[in-house]
């Protein structure tokens, strides 16, 4: 697991990362994505945004994107946006194995009442599936 | 958070309630109490969580910085969170905790690196789900990574059953009382 900060080091800066983002539906999930957006803004990365449909009730896929959207546009980043059926964490790796991805990013987690850091189902299959490196955004 | 819990059919207890006074393993004189709100145990419980072994962290909590741990006591300390502490002299060495979640509480518990194997994490969990129940509170769950095992046979030896074990940490519960009509 490598921790957010992996994104920016200065080596790296001097070619640009292909990330996959997965976006679902809860709010976490949409501060990762305005923070990987800051980050990309900073390096310069190519940055592609899977809009994942985990049966959120609170969001349909199409409030989603409008999200993503409405992130993108005031981060000023011109990143791809695509949809992606079925089970989302097998998805996500498929297409970032398949595509040539650097990095898969995903939210950290929802916290309980309590606080406590819970990884939801599709977080924990990329972790334990991809062959590619694996940001989780806090 | 709001996806369906299972509690167990079965109800445990009755747990005496605080205040409760004890010698533990090592031989220290130990109190638990609830927690009074005071301005002195709310400082004492920061002290207890700054000197805290990160090695004892569960997903994430409590946090490692000053700042971050007072968030967080903020948000254990709530109206309807129920909080009991185990005290050696002025010292904190162990605290147990309920916040509210939809119809149940999720509870955690934390001792302090010193005063652990001492038989302060079992009276601290009896003497908060004594004080609970005594509260009205009927379902507790708590989360405890599965390779845990001396606290999930804590849990267990207390009544808590595992309702969840899909996730990357296991998901126990207990209940105190029927909220049903029927006995059960």
């Amino acid at each position: 697991m490598t921790t957010p900060d992996d994104f920016s080091t200065p080596a790296m800066t001097s070619w640009h990362m292909r990330i996959l983002l997965g976006v679902g539906g809860s709010d976490d999930s949409l501060q990762a994505l305005e923070r990987t957006v800051e980050r990309a803004n900073e390096t310069g990365d190519d940055l592609t945004v899977a809009v994942l449909d985990e049966g959120s009730a609170e969001r349909s896929v199409e409030d989603i994107e409008a999200d993503v959207r409405d992130a993108l546009d005031s981060g000023g980043i011109d990143a791809e946006i695509r949809h992606v059926e079925g089970d989302a964490g097998s998805r996500l790796v498929d297409i970032a194995e398949s595509e040539g991805f650097d990095r898969i990013a995903l939210s950290g987690g929802t916290t309980s009442p309590m606080g406590k850091i819970q990884l939801g189902s599709t977080a924990e299959f990329v972790l334990l599936n991809s062959h590619v490196s694996v940001t989780l955004v806090r | 958070m709001s996806r369906d819990k299972r509690f167990p059919d079965v109800t445990s207890g009755p747990f005496e309630s605080p205040p409760r006074r004890f010698e533990d393993r090592e031989g220290r004189e130990i109190e638990i109490r609830a927690h009074d709100g005071s301005q002195e145990e709310y400082d004492a419980l920061a002290s207890m969580y700054d000197a805290f072994d990160p090695a004892d962290r569960a997903q994430g909590i409590p946090p490692g910085d000053e700042r971050r741990i007072r968030e967080w006591l903020d948000n254990v300390f709530c109206e309807t969170c129920l909080n009991v502490v185990a005290w050696d002299g002025e010292t904190a060495a162990g605290h147990a905790t309920l916040v509210p979640d939809d119809d149940a509480y999720e509870l955690a518990i934390f001792v302090l690196q010193a005063y652990q194997e001492a038989g302060i994490g079992t009276h601290l969990m009896e003497a908060l789900l004594g004080y609970g129940a005594e509260s009205g509170i009927e379902k507790v769950w708590l989360t405890v990574e599965r390779w845990n095992q001396p606290a999930v046979g804590l849990y267990k030896k207390i009544g808590f059953e595992i309702s969840d074990s899909e996730s990357f940490e296991m998901e126990m519960a207990i209940r105190l009382a029927d909220g049903r009509d029927e006995g059960g």
